[in-house]
């Protein structure tokens, strides 16, 4: 971990000031990526910004009938959240499917948005890596790739994304909310917020540098039974294989994906299709995999195949 | 003098198991459930100023260092020293070690040291090794068994011979009525031990002592005398705890060293541990092993010939996995061959874990046998009863084992575990979403003893005190050295206090290959029998009529208190067991049934262990909590071996992949059902003079092949490469 | 940096370079070596300690960050004279061998059973709002915490123990 000075914000603007200030800075929150990462001198801030004391950890209905979460709402509190469980179901299970007991504790919803890939090689700091190392080439693409992206990949990147609780942001339409240092506020479609790698596969998301993130808010929520199954090499503590989020009801069926992309997967086109060999043929169309990874095509199938079947 | 075990063992005192044979809570639990017992990187009681070293991995495979700049790092705030084999001084390489724990300047695998940034803190350490800068000339390497294996030699002879051979293997075979002829292969795999390798290092003069996390406290005092180039009286290891081994510690890896070299070079006391993503790549594993199993059997499965010839690889100079020396004992058959291949690769060391050869060997042997069983329509228990042998098949009825209790541990087993309730046709049984199967698995593993030394003090309050330098892993040496000692001088367990892992204290088995409770437990005896004669001499006694009981001794009408007849001054023995040929008139060995009944997602191939339970038979069992515990991790172990376990080679660049906790998967408590484990009565009096077995390694042996045998059966998907993986399962599925 | 700790009650002062985490905090400055450092990635557990109430991988944070937090270890659970039930139960079921990865397994169990009361549903619950002691709620919550081991199946019964449940 190279040194950094460290201060604390109280107030989202300050924050965002604060970040403006001095160009090497990141935001702190739970921290569960970020020092894992500062250890191994994958990420070497000059400045850490403490956001944990912000007044961002509550859960609101929104006036539209939806949900606004606080960007510090740990994720155990939002799978726990009484609304949460009751309207947006396929959160919590998502959340739940997640890390452990201790992370969950200590993680925050803006932070899980922000998790950087588990790809082998990007925390490998002796291997080549285009996200870590713009232009040193992508170790993974001729080597060890069984849990990586099939989906929006490129010659650079075939990196996914690790979190499920985006995964259920994504089926939910949800919406990222921002400040930047002058003070301005925008909310960003989770749909644009995540990247995909093609030649830049370092920049990730839509923020642009010292935007905070202070909320995600849902929609109203969408009537159906709610699923997020996640399949992994062991029972529990492992990221996804892939995963799938669904919501099937009176008004229709959506389904986003994880494990398979650089961000979260949907593709709204296939969920006006019936049954697991069309709606998986429309999901991956496309789909570039190598001799490890081509089963997961087979496994999203019959994984929707059981999801359908519960739902 | 030493006690000589050369002869079966009659009635002694401990066949009273007033103390031995109980259920006892371990010595060190209070300690350890506290957080009070101190790990090697925790001695800030013994050297409260200790900077911190931090270790510099090769980050090639292999080649050569071409130049180490270290002056940037030497410039970081807070960094006393860096060190690196040009100003290490000359450094030898002892013979247990394959690789240098120091490269320099050729490098012969990833993640081999290359220096050693000693700091202040740690996190100016941690940082300056960073700023270490390693100009590398790159060589070629061999990384790939499968494409090395061709033409591999057989390997020198190790703990075991490469090769073995009885009757008419090829004749067998080619005539048997039934054959199996498969290939099966098992990956490298991780110790995973929690606690890392560490190591605090002072410097007295030139007296270096090492409070360290290690198995064999007199091998490794040899090695760092050997290594540093000095006498072994002037170097002291301790090491009281250790947070888990299974092999990874048998040696003393590159933490020892650098502390040395890092407490010589700054004139402090220098802890080191190893990050644990460097741990995988750094210090040694389980070797990858690809094996060819042929079975001749008749109609009945009575088999006639076996042979089983396994291929790994090792960097040069090593040794292979020995995969097949369980073949070489466990089923009868007069045609027999046993061979083992080992092939150069330029990977990590690889050595042993937890029941080297027969872990992987089982994984193998005992799918083949459920492969057999299926195709001559018997019953895998049947058939295992079937080919059951009461002596080594490869010597003949000459050589009988000391005691073989496979079969009462099939039968029991199977009975305890419903075996009977199996629908030996694959694909028949459901449960909902899930696919259930159920699958069986032999357990065996050699019970090998080595000399072992002890110390008994006996004060003048009667209270014993046990010193060996006997280390306790995890496997509860403390609790059966202390009952060892209680039922021999005739105390209660709480009349007992023992001192282990700490070269000052007399030598013993250390703990390896299974041999440490047999082995340790037989040195407390020799010990305390040498005792029990010392004080009834002084007391006045006839040594062979007192009896130590109750905290008397006691002969005919006279009963004197231990401590008084101990005196004032107490007394005080060292003495040593040592073993005679027993074990070559007899095979000897413990043995096991594992039953495992699984389920099998119908749709994403998840697997999911149910139910699990087996019976064992490894002699006198000392302390039935710990030695089932023993059991259950082990089975816990044989879970993650079967499910998810293997390092992935990149043979690009000749490296672990997946060298960090997250990456390489070992069970978690969601994995793991609750673990059945029934012990046979048994004593084996050619054994040691205890009667008992080690216990350590049995339960790892066959549980895997058990999983694999149950998904088997739960899918009808015989999959011969482990692990087994749920895209393995799902290709079987999907083209069935 | 000045950073103030109260651990175990104890309010404890330290002037911390902040790249120190609370577990370096706690065992190198502090002293507290109960709480182990397995992996330092949050990938093992043997680091959890309880930071106002709530358990969490120690590795993961720095302590800087916890300025003015109560912070509960395996020092303050207990001692050997005076041993949590948790502890005790342990000791009683064998729950554990080497002992490493034990401090942080028995605060996950004690932060557990208290969140099974709260009514935090886990990755098992069937129905999110009905949160009942079962085994696969105990393995699933306790499933961050590695054994290499393998006490698994003797620590369930040690936390059916306390709980108050049959194993």
């Amino acid at each position: 971990m190279k040194p950094f000075t460290y201060e604390r914000a109280s107030t989202p603007a300050e924050a965002a000031a604060m970040a403006a200030a001095k160009p090497a800075s990141r935001f702190i929150a739970g921290g569960t990526n970020l020092l894992d990462l500062m250890k191994l001198q994958i990420e070497t801030p000059q400045h850490l910004i403490d956001v944990n004391r912000l007044d961002l950890d509550r859960v609101e209905p929104t006036k539209d009938g939806g949900l606004r979460i606080g960007a510090l709402v740990r994720n155990t509190d939002l799978a726990a959240n009484k609304i949460v469980r009751r309207d947006y179901a396929v959160l919590s299970r998502a959340l739940l499917a997640g890390a452990s007991g201790q992370l969950r504790n200590k993680a925050t919803t803006a932070g899980n948005l922000l998790q950087r890939t588990r790809c082998p090689y990007f925390y490998d700091t002796t291997k080549p890596c285009n996200k870590r190392k713009p232009g040193s080439g992508c170790a993974a693409l001729g080597g060890i790739n069984r849990g990586l992206a099939i989906m929006g990949t490129s010659e650079a990147c075939i990196a996914t994304h690790p979190s499920d609780m985006a995964v259920a942001m994504r089926l939910l339409d949800a919406s990222v909310e921002t400040v930047s240092a002058d003070g301005a506020t925008r909310a960003i479609p989770i749909a644009d917020f995540h990247q995909l790698p093609g030649k830049t596969p370092h920049i990730e998301t839509a923020l642009r540098p010292g935007e905070l993130i202070t909320a995600v808010t849902l929609p109203a929520p969408i009537e159906g039974r709610h699923v997020y199954r996640k399949v992994r090499d062991r029972a529990s503590y492992a990221f996804a294989l892939i995963s799938v989020a669904a919501i099937v009801g009176p008004k229709g069926q959506r389904f986003a994906f994880g494990g398979l992309a650089h961000k979260p997967w949907r593709v709204e086109a296939a969920e006006k299709l019936s049954g697991p060999d069309a709606i998986t043929a429309s999901v991956t169309l496309g789909a570039k995999t190598t001799p490890q990874n081509a089963f997961k095509i087979p496994l999203l199938r019959r994984t929707l195949g059981a999801v359908l079947a519960e739902a | 003098m030493p006690l000589k075990f050369d002869t079966p063992a009659g009635i002694n005192p401990i066949d009273r198991q007033n103390v031995i044979g109980r259920p006892q809570d371990r010595l060190d639990g209070p300690l350890k459930v506290s957080g009070l017992a101190p790990y090697a990187y925790e001695r800030h009681d013994v050297a409260p100023d200790a900077a911190y070293g931090v270790m510099v991995g090769s980050a090639i495979a292999t080649g050569r260092i071409v130049h180490i700049d270290a002056a940037d790092a030497e410039a970081a705030p807070g960094v006393i020293a860096v060190v690196t084999a040009a100003n290490a001084g000359p450094l030898k390489k002892a013979d247990s070690h394959t690789a240098k724990l120091l490269a320099g300047p050729e490098v012969e695998h990833f993640d081999q040291a290359v220096a050693l940034v000693v700091a202040e803190t740690f996190e100016q350490a941690r940082d300056a090794a960073k700023l270490v800068r390693v100009d590398y000339a790159p060589g070629k390497g061999r990384f790939d068994l499968a494409k090395e294996k061709d033409g591999a030699p057989l390997s020198p002879d190790g703990f075991a011979k490469a090769a073995s051979k009885a009757g008419d293997f090829e004749a067998g075979f080619k005539k048997a009525p039934v054959k199996i002829d498969q290939t099966y292969s098992t990956p490298d795999q991780a110790h995973a031990m929690m606690e890392p390798h560490a190591t605090t290092a002072r410097w007295d003069g030139d007296q270096l002592t090492l409070w360290t996390s290690n198995q064999m406290i007199a091998w490794s005092v040899r090695d760092t005398a050997t290594t540093l180039g000095i006498d072994k009286s002037k170097v002291r290891l301790v090491s009281p705890y250790v947070g888990g081994g299974f092999g990874s510690k048998l040696w003393i890896r590159a933490d020892a060293l650098l502390a040395a070299l890092g407490a010589k070079a700054t004139g402090r006391a220098v802890k080191v541990a190893l990050a644990r993503p460097q741990i995988y790549n750094n210090t040694t594993h389980r070797p990858a092993t690809i094996q060819r199993i042929r079975i001749g059997a008749d109609k009945d499965g009575v088999i006639d010939a076996i042979g089983h010839e396994s291929w790994s690889g090792d960097l040069p100079g090593g040794g292979a996995e020995i995969a097949a020396i369980q073949t070489r004992q466990l089923y009868g058959g007069a045609n027999r061959m046993t061979a083992h291949y080992l092939a150069t690769l330029d990977l990590p060391e690889g050595n042993a874990m937890r029941a080297p050869g027969e872990a992987v060997g089982l994984l193998a042997l005992e799918i083949a046998m459920d492969e057999l069983a299926e195709k001559v329509g018997v019953d895998p228990v049947e058939l295992r009863i079937r080919n059951d042998v009461q002596y080594d098949p490869e010597k003949g009825p000459s050589v009988p084992f000391s005691s073989r209790k496979l079969v009462e541990c099939l039968r029991t087993g199977a009975e305890r575990f419903g075996w009977d309730r199996r629908n030996p046709k694959p694909g028949q049984m459901r449960d909902g979403r899930w696919l259930v199967g159920m699958g069986m698995a032999v357990a065996f593993r050699g019970a090998p003893a080595t000399k072992s030394a002890a110390r008994i003090i006996v004060d003048g309050k009667g209270r014993v005190t046990v010193e060996t330098d006997m280390t306790d892993i995890g496997t509860g040496s403390y609790t059966i050295l202390g009952q060892t000692a209680a039922e021999m001088m005739g105390v209660p367990l709480d009349h007992v206090t023992v001192n282990l892992g700490d070269s000052n204290f007399p030598a013993s088995s250390g703990s390896g290959g299974q041999w440490g409770a047999a082995s340790s437990t037989a040195g407390v005896y020799a010990a305390c029998v040498a005792a029990r004669a010392a004080i009834a001499q002084k007391a006045g006694f006839n040594a062979d009529d007192a009896d130590f009981v109750d905290g008397h001794v006691v002969a005919g009408n006279r009963r004197v208190k231990l401590g008084d007849a101990a005196g004032p001054d107490g007394v005080t023995v060292v003495d040593q067991i040592e073993f005679g040929d027993l074990s070559k008139k007899f095979a000897q060995a413990t043995f096991g049934a594992h039953f495992v009944e699984v389920g099998v997602d119908v749709e994403t191939c998840e697997v999911r262990i149910r139910r699990m339970g087996g019976a064992f038979a490894a002699g006198r069992i000392l302390n039935p909590k710990s030695a089932r515990s023993q059991v259950i991790g082990a089975m816990t172990m044989g879970i993650g071996a079967a499910l998810m376990e293997e390092l992935i080679v990149d043979t690009r660049f000749g490296y672990f992949v997946n060298h960090d906790m997250a990456e390489y998967h070992v069970p978690v408590h969601a994995d793991v059902p609750h673990q059945d484990v029934f012990f046979v009565d048994e004593l084996d009096d050619k054994a040691t003079p205890l009667k008992a077995k080690g216990v350590g390694e049995l339960g790892i042996c066959g549980a895997g092949a058990a999983v694999a045998n149950a998904i088997y059966n739960a899918t009808g998907v015989r999959l011969r490469d482990y692990p087994l993986t749920l895209d393995k399962i799902l290709e079987g599925l999907e083209t069935a | 940096m000045q950073t103030t700790l109260k651990v175990n009650g104890k309010t404890e002062r330290l002037d911390l370079d902040p790249r120190t985490t609370l577990l370096d905090a706690l065992r190198e400055h502090l002293h507290l070596t109960g709480t182990k450092k397995g992996c330092d990635h949050g990938q093992c557990g043997a680091c959890t300690v309880i930071v106002e109430g709530k358990r969490i991988n120690s590795c993961l944070t720095l302590a800087v960050m916890h300025d003015g937090d109560a912070i509960k270890t395996i020092e303050g659970l207990g001692t050997p004279g005076d041993l949590h039930p948790m502890q005790k139960a342990f000791v009683t079921h064998d729950g554990y061998q080497c002992g490493y990865c034990t401090p942080g397994q028995i605060c996950s169990a004690v932060a557990v059973l208290d969140e099974l009361k709260a009514g935090i549903p886990s990755h098992v619950s069937a129905d999110l709002d009905k949160i009942a002691f079962s085994r696969d709620e105990i393995v699933e919550r306790m499933s961050g915490n590695i054994c290499r081991c393998g006490a698994y199946s003797n620590i369930f019964e040690a936390i059916a123990d306390v709980a108050g449940e049959k194993a």
